[in-house]
């Protein structure tokens, strides 16, 4: 294979890689967007929590590393579930002091708040861990898959352990999520909500919990990623919320907001744009090109790839 | 008659004594040094003051306890921190340089630690035609072309009255793309934070570079609060670069940048890091990974050498008596104080006049110095014609000081140091 073909599939794959998390978190804002239409500028922090208390969490075990055996099996799946239950309880608990009290308020006064409130986490997480870079030890065995396991010689075809654990994760969570919102009865509330608020409840549905319930999902993906995120970059700091958030926003505005199917294809493309602009473009154009898709696309798609639940309207 | 003829014995008596007295009588130059002598510089700033006393003391050994010139040098000491912050005070600053303005006796102004210091105090001691030297200053803007309208600036009246011996931040840029050719680098892609600092260090590194025959392979700015480089650092790789130079600050995506070199497999496969003084802090081993991340795979410069790392007869000279006289190591910067003090002693000989249009003019004429760390004079700038810089390694996780490297050291590779 020439070089030349090496490198566009590699960047293909990266691209893929970033879709994958940015999807996690991408579900989190169009989720809690198609039911109460609120931006929650602080769900890109719920993605720096899971990150931070999964951390605290493997460094509280004393658990060695790389993970093996009995580690690897059981534990990891735990910390996984306790991770994105804490995540999950934190953006419940956001919604309750923060959201909740405005649900009848004008629009702009909640979306203030969720600035506001991501300023807080933001500050908060500074205080918890420090202002700097924070490394996150690999508890996940790397291995070269080509190389190492299948005796290849590429020239730069580099596929991992953890690539295959960030797949190995992060779909499945995006066709369970699918799954929730298509088949089961609290899917289908959480639907009728997204639809029309005051007719569900006239139907009986317990609207409050409903929203109580997209956002402690919401928060559990988004705490999902910054786990998964911990383990296959190994890397981060209390800023990386904002930075992942803007993204992951981004690919759900891209995909149609308030559609599930359309944050998750969103979050590919925007990971695709982001590898081939730094290979064939330059590291300094990603972001432009990034957001000049958006813009072209919203001029004439206002509803995004997929299609929006409602009409965008202007915040 | 006689009580006239004993007037004029008198007078020529008295004339004879003015005529000798002068020489004896010594009058005072004053020299101001303004840097923070309070907060968490303090330190710092007091080994600084310390360094520059010793340089005094040391020249009047030398020359049988006469001052340059005949002249008897006061040090006064000011100090430039604010006692609520801590930190260096611009207000502070303006009052310092004026007081040795408005002192007759003040012929030198030396200072500032922080190049934002400088800045303030630069036009006040050029409208008043005083010479300036600092002890620290690496902002290139102080002295030659860097960004907007300077370094004109910080020069109401024209001329050129600031002078510095250590390297600004630019030089670490070209002598870092020396040190990587006689490290036996070929090729290199250069990575930036578009940041004034980052981009200034990277764009004189790729400008050396060229010079020198070192290939360029590519170049990226990239987002400072970006998370994810693995797509650039992918085509990096594809590009066939054996060496990344990253023009960042420790918290403006250097950090990962490494971090995921290593996770991508790029030192494995030998290609390595180097990078600007930004990075040489010690929290960098631990963010990036620790010790098997970062040894052998880092290259780091300093625009400076620490006393410490001083090998001529009047840099060990200067750190056995500092240590005997004053009990503790020398700081860092030290090395500045003492040689910029130097320099000033010498200038005020070479005047032999307490002006100060003549003291400039002296200062501005140092050729063929012998300061402690090389031989040097002063550019048209005021920047030094030759700087010794320093050359980092991590060895177990700390940085340690390699070699002494320079803009033209590719010439000899001379890197016993």
């Amino acid at each position: 294979m020439s070089l030349e073909l090496e490198l566009f599939i590699q960047q293909v794959f990266n691209g893929l890689t970033i879709g994958a998390y940015l999807g996690l978190i991408a579900l989190g804002y169009t989720m809690v967007y198609g039911i109460i239409e609120l931006i929650n500028f602080a769900h890109g922090d719920l993605f720096a929590f899971g990150f931070f208390i999964s951390l605290t969490i493997f460094t509280a075990l004393g658990i060695p590393r790389p993970l093996e055996g009995f580690n690897l099996i059981v534990v990891l799946p735990l910390i996984f579930v306790v991770t994105m239950l804490l995540s999950g309880g934190l953006n419940v608990l956001i919604d309750r002091v923060a959201y909740k009290p405005l649900r009848n308020a004008p629009r702009l006064a909640p979306l203030i708040t969720a600035v506001g409130m991501s300023f807080a986490l933001e500050a908060l997480f500074a205080i918890w861990q420090g202002p700097s870079q924070i490394n996150y030890p690999r508890y996940f065995p790397q291995i070269d898959i080509l190389r190492d396991w299948m005796g290849l010689e590429p020239q730069l075809l580099f596929i991992t352990t953890k690539d295959l654990f960030l797949f190995g994760v992060t779909i499945p969570l995006m066709v369970g999520l699918t799954l929730f919102v298509d088949r089961t009865k609290l899917g289908k509330a959480m639907r009728a909500a997204a639809q029309d608020r005051e007719a569900a409840s006239m139907v009986g549905i317990n609207v409050d919990r409903i929203i109580a319930t997209t956002f402690f999902v919401g928060g559990a993906l988004a705490g999902a990623a910054g786990l998964v995120w911990g383990l296959y970059i190994n890397s981060g700091r209390f800023l990386m919320g904002f930075e992942a958030g803007l993204m992951a926003f981004t690919a759900a505005v891209l995909g149609g907001i308030g559609n599930i199917r359309g944050a998750v294809l969103g979050a590919f493309i925007i990971g695709l744009l982001k590898a081939m602009g730094d290979q064939y473009i330059g590291g300094a154009w990603s972001r432009i090109i990034i957001f000049a898709v958006l813009i072209l696309l919203l001029v004439f798609r206002p509803s995004g790839i997929l299609g929006s639940t409602q009409s965008i309207e202007k915040v | 008659m006689s009580v006239k003829k004993l007037f004029v014995l008198l007078t020529v008596l008295m004339l004879a004594v003015l005529a000798i007295v002068p020489v004896s009588a010594q009058e005072t130059i004053k020299i101001y040094t303004s840097w923070p002598l309070q907060g968490s510089m303090q330190p710092e700033g007091e080994s600084m003051l310390d360094a520059a006393r010793l340089a005094l003391q040391h020249y009047l050994d030398d020359h049988d306890g006469v001052g340059p010139a005949g002249f008897n040098i006061e040090i006064v000491a000011t100090d430039d921190a604010s006692p609520t912050t801590g930190s260096w005070d611009g207000v502070i600053e303006a009052e310092n340089a004026q007081r040795c303005v408005n002192d007759a006796a003040c012929m030198v102004y030396f200072g500032t630690y922080n190049s934002g210091a400088a800045k303030v105090s630069m036009p006040i001691t050029n409208e008043a035609g005083i010479a300036q030297i600092t002890p620290a200053n690496t902002y290139p803007g102080l002295t030659h072309a860097w960004d907007a309208g300077e370094p004109e600036i910080y020069r109401p009246s024209g001329e050129v009255n600031y002078f510095r011996t250590n390297a600004s931040d630019d030089v670490q840029g070209f002598s870092a793309a020396a040190w990587a050719q006689c490290l036996g680098f070929t090729k290199v892609y250069i990575l930036d934070d578009r940041q004034l600092y980052g981009k200034g260090v990277a764009d004189a590194f790729a400008q050396r570079a060229e010079e020198i025959g070192l290939e360029v392979v590519g170049r990226d700015g990239v987002e400072s609060t970006d998370i994810d480089f693995r797509a650039l650092l992918t085509k990096v790789r594809a590009a066939g670069a054996d060496l990344v130079y990253g023009g960042f600050v420790i918290d403006s995506g250097g950090p990962q940048v490494i971090q995921q070199m290593d996770a991508l497999g790029l030192f494995g496969s030998d290609i390595k890091f180097m990078g600007p003084d930004g990075l040489v802090n010690p929290a960098l081993v631990e963010q990036v990974g620790g010790a098997d991340v970062t040894d052998g795979n880092i290259f780091l410069t300093f625009p400076g050498l620490t006393p410490q790392q001083l090998t001529s007869d009047s840099g060990v000279r200067f750190v056995a008596d500092f240590e005997e006289t004053y009990g503790y190591e020398p700081s860092p910067w030290s090395t500045y104080a003492y040689q910029s003090m130097q320099v000033i002693l010498n200038s005020i000989e070479r005047a032999g006049v307490n002006d100060r249009a003549a003291i400039l003019e002296a200062m501005r004429g140092l050729s063929e110095f012998e300061g402690v760390t090389g031989i040097f004079g002063f550019d048209e700038n005021g920047d030094p014609t030759i700087t010794a810089l320093g050359g980092n390694i991590v060895e177990m996780g700390e940085f340690v000081f390699s070699t002494e490297i320079s803009p033209t050291m590719n010439e000899s590779c001379d890197m016993g140091g």
